[in-house]
This record gives structure tokens, C-alpha cells and sequence, in this order.
């Protein structure tokens, strides 16, 4: 049972590589990364449960934390892009009271 | 072979290879991509990788820096740097590559070739299991008592080496920021979907 989830999961894995290949949007590429992070979180708890040896599910835990706040902290760098016919105006510097879209 | 270890094909060799042979289509689509963000992304996945095939070796604490550092911090800091230069690789001239290659090339047969001389993977007999490995596993239940014998090894017996790892560490990453501008850090960047160069 264990192994057949093993080749579910890497299966999984390897979708996910190919949209980080060849994902044509820069979401589709971040998306790709998380969902590869969740894989290996489900990939070494599997492993534990394959060798017998479930100790290192806390480490699975762990990577799961990891894997989200990477993700965060990815997706803080960017910001929407404004549309077409708004005009180009500079980021504030300061957070004022009116909320820069 | 002679000192009674061998190979079996397990479950876990499967997972290996595939997994490695994920890490090589990674690398592989690292070095041809000219897109900088998806090379960045592709990192963080190569680092994902590689933390799965540590685990698999055994290996946790490596393998948890790996993920920690690798797939968190760097491709943080590497997206910082794309930011502040260009979202696409220049196109490279060609003429001043075969020195470059013939160097990596030799390194590399070198290194393959150094790799016959080491020992089986597990080796009871090998050099690193041997000696003072063989005396920290017998002697950290009763030095330090604590149940990781790498955490005692890392902390305790290495504690010197540690510090002073971390002091580099620390220090690379105060360098990073000085460059990276912390302003930089911190705020959105307006960037689009799709690529700038094909309107």
C-alpha cells in the first residue's frame, strides 16, 4: 500500500516539474514550487511509513511550515501589475491613508 | 563483497533513483533556461529534492538546513537579486566557452574518478565510521546524554567548529543584505504575467 502511494507521489512530483518547466505565467511557476514542496512533505512521511520507520514525521511537519513560509515570502516580492489605461504613478514611500491598489 | 555489505534493491533504492534522476532533469533545465525567475523557482525545487534524497540517506539535520536554507532563504535572496538586475539571462557569446568547458569537464572526470577510492556507502570498516565516529556513538550516552548523537557531535564535541560556521554564515548573510539593500526586502515590485519581451 505504501509503495503504490510512493509511485502516486512521485508521479505528482513529476507533473509538477513539468509545469515548473514549462509554466508559461509567473504564478503558474510559484504554484508549481508549492505544490512540489507539499509532494516532498508527503514523500519522506511516506518514506518513514515504507522503511518502517515513522520517526521523521515531525521533520515532514516541519517541512510543511517551511514550504508555506517560503511561499509567502515569495509572493511578497510582487505586486499586481496596474492596468492598461492607469496612469504609471510611483509607489508611495509611505503607506498613506489612501491604499495604493 | 568482502566485508559482508551489500546491495539489496529496495523500495527506497526506487525512491532514490527517481528521485535523482529528477535532480538531474532540474539541473539540466536550470542550466538551459534563460528565464531567471523560473531558474530561481527551479532551485527552490532542486533544493526540495535534494532534502528528500538526504532524508532518504538518513541524513535529517542535513537535509532539514537543505530545505531551511535552500528552498526558503536562498530563493528569497535570489529573487531579491533578480529584482534589483533583470528578469532574463543576456544572451552569452559563444567564442570563450571551450576553456571554460575543458576545466569543468577535467574537474569533473577528476572527481569521478576519486570516487572509486572511496569506501561502500555504510561501510562499517570505512575511515569516517571507524575512528573517532565509532567513539562519539559509543561515548554520547554517557557525555552528554542526549538521544541525537549528530546534535552532541554538532554542539558539543564540534561545538568550535560550529560557532564558527555560524559566525560565517551570519556574516555572509549581513554582506548579502549590505549589497541587497534591506529596502529591497521588504514591498512589492510590479511585475506582469506575462514575459516583457513579447508584447
Amino acid at each position: 500500500m505504501f509503495a503504490t502511494a510512493t509511485v502516486a507521489v512521485i508521479i505528482a512530483m513529476v507533473l509538477a516539474l513539468v509545469r515548473a518547466f514549462s509554466g508559461p505565467s509567473l504564478y503558474d511557476r510559484v504554484l508549481a514550487g508549492n505544490s512540489f514542496g507539499t509532494k516532498t512533505v508527503l514523500l519522506i512521511g511516506i518514506m518513514g511509513f515504507l522503511t518502517g520507520r515513522p520517526d521523521f514525521l515531525d521533520i515532514a511537519l516541519l517541512y510543511a511550515l517551511i514550504n508555506f513560509a517560503a511561499t509567502i515570502a515569495i509572493l511578497r516580492f510582487f505586486s499586481y501589475r496596474q492596468p492598461k489605461g492607469a496612469p504609471a504613478e510611483p509607489r508611495p514611500v509611505k503607506p498613506s491613508g489612501s491604499e495604493a491598489s | 563483497m568482502t566485508n559482508g555489505y551489500e546491495y539489496e534493491v529496495s523500495p527506497i533504492l526506487l525512491v532514490d533513483l527517481s528521485l535523482l534522476t529528477m535532480l538531474l532533469v532540474v539541473a539540466i533545465a536550470m542550466l538551459r533556461s534563460r528565464h531567471l525567475f523560473a531558474v530561481v523557482m527551479l532551485s527552490g525545487i532542486y533544493s526540495l529534492l535534494s532534502a528528500a534524497f538526504f532524508v532518504s540517506l538518513d541524513a535529517v539535520d542535513v537535509a532539514f538546513t537543505e530545505a531551511a536554507v535552500g528552498a526558503g532563504v536562498s530563493t528569497v535572496l535570489m529573487l531579491a537579486g533578480m529584482l534589483l538586475t533583470a528578469r532574463r539571462e543576456k544572451p552569452f557569446e559563444s567564442r570563450r566557452v571551450p576553456v571554460a568547458r575543458i576545466a569543468v569537464f577535467a574537474t569533473g572526470a577528476a572527481l569521478i574518478y576519486a570516487t572509486i577510492d572511496m569506501p561502500g556507502f555504510g561501510d562499517p570498516n570505512a575511515p569516517a565510521n571507524a575512528y573517532v565516529g565509532q567513539a562519539y556513538v559509543e561515548r554520547t550516552p554517557s557525555d552528554i546524554a542526549v538521544p541525537n548523537i549528530v546534535t552532541a557531535v554538532l554542539a558539543s564535541y564540534r561545538g568550535f567548529d560550529t560557532l564558527g560556521e555560524v559566525l560565517v554564515v551570519f556574516t555572509a548573510g549581513l554582506a548579502v543584505l549590505l549589497l541587497l539593500g534591506v529596502g529591497s526586502a521588504r514591498g512589492g515590485r510590479e511585475v506582469s504575467d506575462v514575459d516583457e519581451e513579447s508584447p
